[in-house]
């Protein structure tokens, strides 16, 4: 799933600085699950702001909707007959979010409020990991179902690079190296001869190195 | 193997069957071109070619191919370094054709350092190829002539291309099967991270020779002397992939106030000394990091004077 966090309250306060009424705007998708944009992480939001504004001395309405999704007209939608009455829209989605509630709603002011940072799934409660960065032709087996595009720093494909050290990343004592995982489980499993093979220059073109993406599937089409 | 790959001095004197030489030498943090030509006249006649590396430890500098144009008007030959952080494969193949022109003719291809540790950490980082990718586009440049999208080169750049390798890297274990593929990739020489551990070292060259790496490919393992107590401590604890055995530390501190340096340097001889007598090995890649003006006694006392002319 994708990946958000919250952005910091002074941040938010600072994007609606000029508003009286705002509609903060939670999904049901990743971000729920994530527990950084579902209609509780809303509710929290709105008596934050409203908090904060009257300890500034000013009041502010902030009214409250979490959609089904909000990468989806048909959800995006339901907020057409009340947008109307807000001085700004605050998404919780990730990105994708408030680009459809601005698009659906050219005239509404949207603010995202959480930062998208990765596809990826939680290790453990509270710990999130990027897994995959949407590079368009996935490779995966050949790393023993490892992904080095997104996990290695460098996104080598015949790694390990020299700074490699006791299973850690050269960029932080924090971050495994991914590819001495994708070694030990390639050795493991006897099959080093793979992991020998020259691995040639992928071609980026379906990555986001070749422009904007879009994807039509002509038998979905009504 | 009767014609040379790129008839550069290093490698005339690797295929000639001397003990080769290199040394290295980091560009200005400026447009300083005296700073740069003093250390050059250091490693004149001192060494076979001098690495000239490119923006290392991500820290901007005056460019690899600028250096080593500078450093080759002082009459030493460069080995001009290229990492993958900086440059997609358009930059890459172009910057290649430019160093040849100019008469650069080897070259050694690496990953290079994640732009984090540098002094731009907010850069974006390119590593649109690998540095193994990076040594097979430079051998079917020169080989085949041609540019990876399988276009055909007007005049090829003949180099002679070089790795690294660092034998202490973890999983150990597949270490030497990186440097096979980094060879069957195109290299034609590769030069190791500084060794400090000898035994793993020895090890490692075990396992090079049994697979017959050697003949396929000249290794030069890294030395550089310790100067400090301090510098030993540091690249021990945060240089990633390095390797310091305790000994070594202890054996500098021993060493007394004033004498850690020549110590280190002591320590470097016989490293030196062994590599000479150690089978598989074509010669020392020694790293006298900002000690340039060094070298020229350390090449003494190692007896690796005068260089041998090809
Ligand atoms: S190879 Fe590409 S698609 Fe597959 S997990 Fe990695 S980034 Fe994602
Ligand atoms: S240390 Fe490992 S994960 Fe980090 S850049 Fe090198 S190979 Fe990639």
């Amino acid at each position: 799933m994708i990946i958000a966090e919250a952005k910091p309250n002074s941040e938010l306060l600072e994007m609606v600085s000029d508003c009286s009424k705002v509609l903060v705007v939670g999904c049901k998708g990743c971000v729920t699950v994530c527990n950084v944009g579902g209609a509780k992480e809303v509710g929290v939001l709105a008596a934050t702001l409203k908090i904060a504004r009257r300890r500034q001395g000013r009041t502010i309405a902030v009214d409250e909707v979490t959609l089904e999704r909000q990468c989806d007209p048909e959800y995006v939608d339901e907020i057409k007959d009340r947008i109307g009455d807000y001085d700004a829209v605050i998404s919780i989605a990730c990105g994708v979010g408030p680009q459809f509630l601005s698009e659906r709603y050219p005239s509404a002011r949207v603010f995202p409020g959480v930062n998208t940072k990765f596809m990826g799934g939680a290790v453990a409660h509270g710990v999130w990991e990027e897994r995959c960065a949407g590079c368009g032709q996935c490779v995966i087996h050949n790393f023993g179902g490892i992904c080095p595009i997104a996990r290695c720093s460098k996104s080598l494909q015949n790694g390990p690079c020299g700074g490699s050290d006791h299973g850690k990343c050269e960029i932080s004592k924090d971050v495994d190296c991914i590819w001495d995982v994708i070694v030990r489980k390639m050795m493991s499993q006897g099959r080093l001869d793979e992991l020998l093979k020259f691995r040639p220059p992928k071609s980026w073109t379906t990555s986001r190195d070749g422009g904007p993406r879009k994807m039509i599937r002509e038998e979905l089409r009504i | 193997m009767s014609e040379f790959k790129s008839g550069s001095n290093l490698e005339k004197v690797l295929r000639a069957g001397h003990f080769a030489f290199t040394g290295e030498c980091g560009p200005p943090t400026g447009a300083n071109v005296e700073a740069l030509k003093k250390k050059a006249a250091y490693l004149k006649g001192m060494v076979d070619a001098v690495n000239i590396t490119d923006n290392q430890t991500a820290v901007v500098r005056m460019p690899s191919w600028a250096a080593s144009l500078i450093v080759m008007q002082e009459g030493v030959e460069p080995n001009f370094q290229m990492v993958c952080r900086d440059r997609n494969r358009l930059a890459a193949q172009s910057d290649v054709l430019g160093i040849y022109a100019h008469g650069i003719r080897n070259m050694l291809c690496l990953s290079g350092d994640h732009q984090k540790f540098g002094n731009h950490p907010d850069a974006k980082n390119v590593y649109d190829i690998d540095s193994m990718q990076l040594i097979h586009t430079v051998k079917t440049m020169r080989d085949e002539g041609k540019f990876l999208n399988g276009q055909d080169i007007d005049v090829p750049p003949k180099i002679f291309i070089g790795a690294a390798s660092n034998p202490f890297a973890e999983p150990f274990e597949y270490r030497v099967h990186r440097l096979a593929k980094k060879i069957a990739a195109g290299a034609d020489f590769v030069q190791t991270q500084c060794i400090y551990n000898m035994d793993r070292f020895r090890e490692f060259m075990k396992q090079a020779v049994d697979m017959g790496l050697h003949e396929k490919c000249y290794i030069l393992p890294g030395v550089t002397p310790m100067k400090s107590v301090g510098m030993a401590l540091y690249m021990s604890r945060s240089v990633p992939g390095m390797d310091v055995p305790e000994d070594l530390i202890k054996r500098l501190r021993g060493a007394g106030k004033g004498k850690v340096a020549e110590e280190g340097i002591r320590f470097a001889l016989e490293q030196i000394e062994e590599f000479k007598e150690m089978e598989g090995v074509a010669g020392v890649h020694l790293m006298a990091i900002e000690w340039e003006h060094r070298v020229p006694e350390i090449a003494e006392r190692a007896g690796m004077l005068p260089r041998p002319s090809v």
